[in-house]
């Protein structure tokens, strides 16, 4: 290779990428060109090994307003409207500064959803750390926490739940994953295409600056390591006020009917946004770089359409509307400059001045990254480690509250207090109060449920009945307040693709993502991918995170997770039959090991409808579904959100094959906590087992029966506070 | 009557204000900022968010506002003036109110359910979301505050999140017709949200409306 196209090396793409460019241009690439071919050609924009799979997601249903390929899904939520939803994720940005890191995920998913004309209403977040006794896993959640507040908060925008997991493999690749959804009239949405030779296009929001240089290609497309620390400026800096005047300033507009169309700038910026426009399009787009407002004015052609500035959109705007455009910019304080012209010659063309500084074919750009077929190899046994942090020894009273103590079960009250849960007037059920949050749409008369999932350790334990399995969990928590899925969204958080074993892991998970939503009957409406999650020790758990966005058409009506009276029934519900394999408890004796019992899928998503049907009739007076930590958790934190006590008796389920130890702690999908009347609860067919009351936690398991006092099991499940602050 | 709610650049709760106006039986309209004419309301909503980013410091920009210097004569003129959380930092920077509104204790944002004390005696669930929260005034001020009857909400035991001064969550001017507090009675007027007891903020604040 000569020396100057050995620089394509340092941008990502390999030599045979670099050819098939070569060809496509029909010469060899300038350097705006190169870079540009670089981030679009990168795994984050391009989803190079991931594509193909993708490909097996069922994405049509009655319900779907918009699929996947536009900047977020949509469901029809009834009257006229529709609600918006995306999880992305902001992963190394994260691990390597998590303030900026998570702030700017939130920021971007914001501008996904109100590109497409849908007001944000909520946000949900998906953490992953490792060990909370990690002086760098604290640095990390404390930042990451700090920056989803700063800018959810800041912009006005609740953040109504989510969950985190603390585990080894994820001390050196941290998870953040940002959800948000939107709310919209759905005739007044708006697709990203660009069209109408001879329009405007319109750049709004923040000037252009050089920060966040390479992002999607250096950072979200390989493997972290050393030297992290000087990839510290390919992080942007977010401004949550710039954007809240963007939001209404492009919401006024597309309201006043001003805008064909509207991209948000996210991951290679310009570069991106030009290019999937004109491509969605079918047309081209002329960009003159000298009309980019700049934050330093030396900036080269290529490092403004590469530039990951936030808070910054673009729209394409009949000629005769520009200065009405632009007014409505004036009137939020943001800014606007008509940078380019949409043309019909199907290339984006650079521009400089006069001076045509970079040309290329836009199916080339946009579509003509080559697609790889992964070459999975199934691992032998369990790939990851084993750390003991509890003897098999310990009695049940020990093993329960190591349990309710271990950080990814405990409550998170310390985290979600840090955001505000109820700007907005939706917020029905906050964080910890029901299994999914719950959110008013007045304007339709109805009301939408949330619920963010994916057990990383049980994926990988066998990716494909884990995925399934957090799917189950996300229809689960739905149905305990009364919400029947309407759709799905994803982000699939995964190590290199090119080794042998992680593609046996997204293979598998993808499978069961597949079949799962096919069996379920809910569309899988869009989705991001997150490869390359690896840190010097190996890759992270496989962690694809789903989340399902359900309605339910009474506010009203929805059911509590804690316990609500003294002296109600308690009822076990579904077809839930615990094992200790990748159980929590099977992590704290430091017995993980391969495999997973494949659920009966059938019979959970009928018993997600009796709870559903039984949450709508107000027939229950609370509903918790059996997760991480097995039966003796649920009904633990039943009790102590109630502040009552409890006595249960799980000698039934030896019937299921369950020993009393699996009985307790064991962990499996298709179990449901109920409480209410004891005729009732027999009457949905749930096996009472014991009864709501007391100051003690009492379950009858044979040899491994326990008492625990509802104080002691409160003070250890409220630990997280104290753990997390010892910040370094 | 008829409430303006002040919309700023940053504002977050302008429509959960405007809600809430209606929920007690008033109208309600936005403001914008640079108006120098409240265009004939009865009484003016502060609400929170963070005008202008709040990046210098909560409230100090917006003081400056046009619409700031329009809500200064209607406060002195007798009407009603109600600043709710970021509202309350702006009405203190603007010197419609005594004191300061600092960084909490924790150093951290809080958002939680809270139960406030009002003048009367009564206690109100009103839920507090803030990270400048920790009202501050002199000792002397503080004296003179309580002995004139200024404090218009506290915390009630074991609910100062923020670390204010003597558990002060809310004050009002000499005359009463300007209040401002730091939790959201905005978001306690819905029995779905969580509760209805900030209606009476509302309520209470009506009678100064000519």
């Amino acid at each position: 290779m000569s020396e100057p196209t050995a620089r394509h090396r340092e941008l990502g793409l390999t030599d045979s990428e670099y050819e098939l460019i070569v060809e496509k241009l029909g010469r060899e690439p300038n350097a705006v060109e190169l870079a540009m071919f670089s981030l679009l050609w990168s795994e984050h924009c391009a989803y190079k090994h991931s594509r193909k799979l993708l490909r097996r997601l069922p994405t049509e249903g009655p319900r779907v307003v918009m699929g996947p390929g536009e900047n977020a899904g949509a469901v029809d939520v009834g009257s006229g409207h529709a609600v918006a939803f995306k999880v992305e994720s902001h992963n190394h940005p994260s691990a390597v500064e998590p303030f900026q890191g998570a702030a700017t995920g939130v920021g971007g998913i914001l501008r996904d959803v109100f590109a497409i004309g849908a007001r944000p209403i909520a946000v949900l977040d998906s953490l992953r750390f490792g060990e909370l006794d990690s002086v760098r896993s604290r640095h990390l959640l404390d930042g990451a926490v700090r920056g989803i507040g700063h800018y959810g908060n800041s912009i006005g925008v609740p953040t109504v739940g989510g969950e985190i997991y603390f585990e080894e493999p994820y001390e050196h690749n941290c998870l953040v994953n940002a959800m948000c959804i939107g709310f919209a009239k759905t005739e007044e949405m708006v697709r990203a295409a660009a069209a109408g030779v001879g329009n405007a296009v319109v750049l709004m929001g923040a000037t252009t600056g050089r920060d966040g240089i390479g992002g999607a290609s250096v950072l979200a497309s390989a493997e972290l390591g050393e030297g992290d620390d000087a990839k510290r400026p390919t992080v942007q800096v977010g401004d949550p006020f710039e954007e809240s005047k963007v939001l209404e300033c492009c919401l006024e507009l597309l309201a006043k009917g001003l805008l064909v169309s509207l991209q948000d700038l996210g991951a290679a910026g310009l570069t991106s946004s030009a290019g999937e426009m004109a491509s969605a399009g079918g047309v081209g787009i002329d960009i003159d770089v000298a009309a980019v407002p700049l934050r330093e004015a030396d900036m080269e052609p290529f490092e403004i359409m590469v530039s990951e500035s936030q808070e910054r959109m673009l729209a394409v705007v009949e000629p005769g509307r520009v200065a009405e455009v632009r007014a409505v910019c004036e009137k939020w304080q943001t800014g606007s400059a008509e940078i380019g012209v949409v043309t019909d010659s199907g290339r984006i063309r650079i521009l400089k001045g006069g001076e045509v500084v970079g040309d290329m074919p836009v199916e080339a750009l946009v579509d003509g990254c080559p697609l790889y077929d992964l070459e999975p190899a199934a691992p032998e046994g369990w790939i990851y480690g084993n750390r003991e942090t509890l003897s098999s020894d310990a009695g049940s009273e020990e093993t329960l509250l190591a349990l309710l103590a271990a950080p990814s079960i405990a409550s998170k009250k310390w985290v979600f207090q840090q955001y505000d849960a109820v700007v907005g007037s939706r917020t029905v059920r906050r964080p910890e109060s029901a299994d999914a949050a719950v959110l008013q749409l007045p304007e339709s008369g109805n009301a939408i449920a949330v619920s963010i999932d994916g057990n990383g350790r049980r994926v990988a334990c066998e990716p494909y009945n884990g995925t399934v399995e957090a799917v189950l969990e996300c229809a689960q928590n739905l149905a305990c307040v009364g919400a029947e899925p309407l759709g799905l969204t994803n982000c699939l958080n995964f190590g290199n693709p090119e080794k042998p074993v992680t593609a046996w892991q997204l293979d598998r998970a993808v499978s069961g993502l597949a079949a799962i939503c096919e069996e379920l009957g809910v569309p899988v409406v869009g989705g991001n991918v997150s490869l390359y999650n690896e840190g010097p020790d190996g890759p992270i758990y496989p962690t694809p995170v789903v989340a399902m966005v359900g309605e339910l058409p009474d506010p009203a009506r929805t059911a509590p997770s804690s316990f609500a009276r003294e002296g109600d029934a308690i009822g076990l519900l579904g077809p839930f039959a615990p094992t200790l394999h990748g159980s929590e408890l099977a992590k704290q004796r430091g017995e993980l090991e391969a495999g997973l019992p494949e659920p009966d899928v059938a019979a959970v998503a009928a018993t997600c409808a009796t709870v559903r049907e039984a949450v709508r009739a107000g027939r229950v007076a609370s509903a918790h579904d059996v997760s991480d930590g097995g039966l003796a958790c649920a009904l633990a934190e039943c009790a102590i959100g109630a502040g009552v006590g409890c006595r249960a008796d799980l000698q039934d389920l030896r019937e299921r094959g369950c020993s009393p130890e699996e009985a307790l702690f064991g962990e499996g999908p298709g179990g449901f906590v109920l409480s209410g009347g004891r005729a009732e609860l027999e009457a949905l067919g749930a096996l009472v087992i014991g009864e709501v009351g007391g100051t003690t936690i009492e379950l009858a398991a044979g040899d491994r029966s326990l008492i625990v006092g509802l104080t002691d099991a409160t003070e250890v499940w409220r630990s997280l506070d104290a753990r997390a602050e010892a910040v370094a | 009557m008829i409430w303006g709610v002040l919309q700023f650049p940053g504002s977050c709760d302008e429509q959960d204000a405007l809600h809430a106006c209606e929920v007690v039986g008033d109208e309600a309209r936005l403001v914008w900022h640079e108006e120098r004419d409240l265009g004939g309301v009865d009484g003016v909503v502060v609400p929170g968010g963070f005008s202008y980013g709040d990046y210098l410091r909560a409230g100090a920009i917006a003081r400056f506002s046009p619409a700031m210097e329009a809500v200064a004569e209607l406060a002195a003129a007798g009407g009603p003036v109600l600043g709710i959380c970021n509202g309350f930092q702006v009405l203190c920077e603007a010197g419609l109110l005594p004191g300061a509104l600092l960084r909490n204790q924790e150093l951290r944002f809080i958002c939680k359910q809270t139960d406030l004390l009002d003048a009367d005696g009564r206690t109100l669930s009103i839920p507090i979301k803030h990270g400048e929260g920790r009202y501050y005034a002199p000792e002397g001020m503080l004296d003179a505050l309580e002995a004139n009857g200024q404090v218009a909400y506290r915390y009630a035991d074991g609910h100062n999140a923020n670390g204010s001064s003597r558990d002060i969550a809310g004050v009002r001017n000499e005359r009463g017709n300007v209040v401002g507090l730091m939790p959201h009675p905005e978001h306690a007027v819905d029995p779905l949200t969580g509760s209805t007891d900030g209606r009476v903020v509302f309520e209470d604040l009506e009678r100064f409306a000519t």
